[in-house]
């Protein structure tokens, strides 16, 4: 007999549900409990670089915006470094770079404030443009959904990018790229809708 | 600077996107294969946690929420380690947990079940696991309840849980079910799973060591996140 592998199995993924809303953000649920609910503040107020707001959807494969999405999203600071300590180097006090948002239970709209990340060293040394990392989870939705969002005005970092190129599909690429979305008391917009099916669906990532 | 990647995810452990018995799942799960890929920064970290994000009483869900007295419901505690694949206990990490109350109500503005609200119970705790990825929750047990897929279909008894580990490769939700509750085989959720071990792997042990003589009975949940090498010559994510 072969010697056993001693390796445990990862534990099995499940939807979280349609009141997702009480674990991890109960005030929308209805709620109050927590003095602090985490997530609200993703750069914290000494970020240094460009404050940018980001907005979108999450629509499903009927064409409908879905209201129960809740999107994770994980990013560098400015500099292109992630405040952990495998990072690359030290952030500004208080930019933890991670964030929570739920989508409106009425239109299905989310959004959030934050500041545009610097490029991040890739695998190689090859550069990563811009790049918010995503991910989501809803009713209906098994195994949380993994993608990334890159910014229109990087065009040419983005034609650079090793994770955009890697997707055969040329046209499927843009799925990736948020619309620069004019601005707000001089605070940029992006735009980012997320297609859950259809013939633009968004590139989700096995990471 | 070298960095560890993580095992690749054995999507064999996981459900499919598209499980039509669970109708939510149709019109929300990607048409395409996902692109696989391999580990950069952006992967192998993520977002750190520590004791000033949270209170310690964030764990107990019978104190947590409570008003005027304890909640309704039996007593229980749910406790366990979270470990990577490698068996190495994965500490500091958030584990973040949501449940209906002993009546299978959600304090929830979209839950409509006949099943009364309790007014000493939140439905919701979080905490750290300690340095030997050890946590544990006080709570009551939450009751099953009904939901519209096809006409008749109740939950099992459900805790949802939430978890980190040190990369956000290994974020995961999940949900924890109690041993020998009969409605396991019947749920169309539980059963998006294909693989009956990793199905096993979700439902808590009664854990009478653990349990409190009479004041509570307890649960042992193990939450396994992926794993990462250590083998240095395979580490290369950066430099040449």
């Amino acid at each position: 007999m072969p010697q056993t592998l001693h390796y445990l199995r990862e534990t099995a993924s499940q939807t979280a549900g349609p009141y997702v809303h009480i674990g991890l953000a109960p005030g929308a649920a209805g709620f109050h409990i927590y003095d602090q609910e985490l997530g609200h503040d993703i750069a914290g107020p000494n970020a240094r670089g460009q404050r940018i707001r980001v907005e979108g959807l999450v629509i499903d494969g009927t064409g409908s915006a879905v209201k129960d999405v809740l999107l994770e999203v994980w990013q560098a600071n400015a500099d292109g470094y992630y405040a952990h300590p495998e990072g690359g180097k030290e952030v500004e006090d208080g930019f933890r770079g991670w964030g929570r948002v739920i989508t409106d239970f009425e239109t299905g709209e989310w959004g959030f404030d934050t500041v545009k990340p610097g490029a991040v060293m890739g695998r190689h040394g090859r550069p990563m443009a811009p790049h918010l990392n995503l991910w989501i989870v809803a009713r209906g939705i098994n195994l949380g959904l993994n993608t990334r969002m890159y910014f229109e005005d990087e065009a040419q970092a983005n034609a650079d990018d090793p994770v955009i190129n890697l997707i055969e599909w040329e046209r499927r690429r843009a799925t990736l790229i948020a619309r620069r979305d004019g601005e707000r008391d001089g605070v940029p917009r992006y735009r980012f809708d997320i297609r859950l099916q259809g013939e633009d669906e968004t590139v989700f990532f096995d990471i | 600077m070298k960095h560890a990647e993580f095992y690749q995810r054995d999507r064999n452990v996981h459900p499919p996107a598209l499980t039509p018995n669970y109708k939510t799942s149709a019109a929300r799960s990607p048409r395409y294969a996902p692109i696989s890929l391999q580990n950069s920064l952006s992967e192998i970290t993520g977002p750190v946690f520590g004791h000033g994000d949270i209170d310690p009483i964030d764990r107990d869900l019978i104190r947590n929420y409570a008003k005027d007295g304890d909640p309704v419901g039996e007593r229980i505690i749910v406790h366990g380690r979270v470990l990577d694949e490698n068996a190495r206990p994965v500490p500091e990490t958030l584990v973040e947990i949501w449940q209906a109350n002993a009546g299978g109500r959600y304090r929830h503005r979209k839950d409509t079940y006949l099943a009364p609200i309790d007014p000493n119970f939140g439905g919701c705790g979080r905490t750290l696991t300690d340095e030997n990825g050890y946590y544990y929750f006080r709570t009551v047990k939450p009751g099953a309840y009904p939901w519209r897929n096809w006409v008749n279909n109740w939950r099992p008894a459900h805790v949802h849980v939430s978890v980190f580990g040190s990369g956000f490769v290994q974020r995961l939700i999940t949900q924890m079910y109690f041993e020998g509750d009969p409605l396991i085989p019947h749920c169309p959720i539980v059963q998006t799973i294909p693989d009956p071990d990793a199905i096993e792997q979700l439902i808590a042990k009664l854990d009478l060591n653990a349990t409190i003589p009479l004041d509570s009975i307890a649960y042992k949940f193990d939450i396994v996140l992926r794993g990462r090498r250590s083998t240095l010559f395979e580490n290369r994510l950066e430099g040449n």
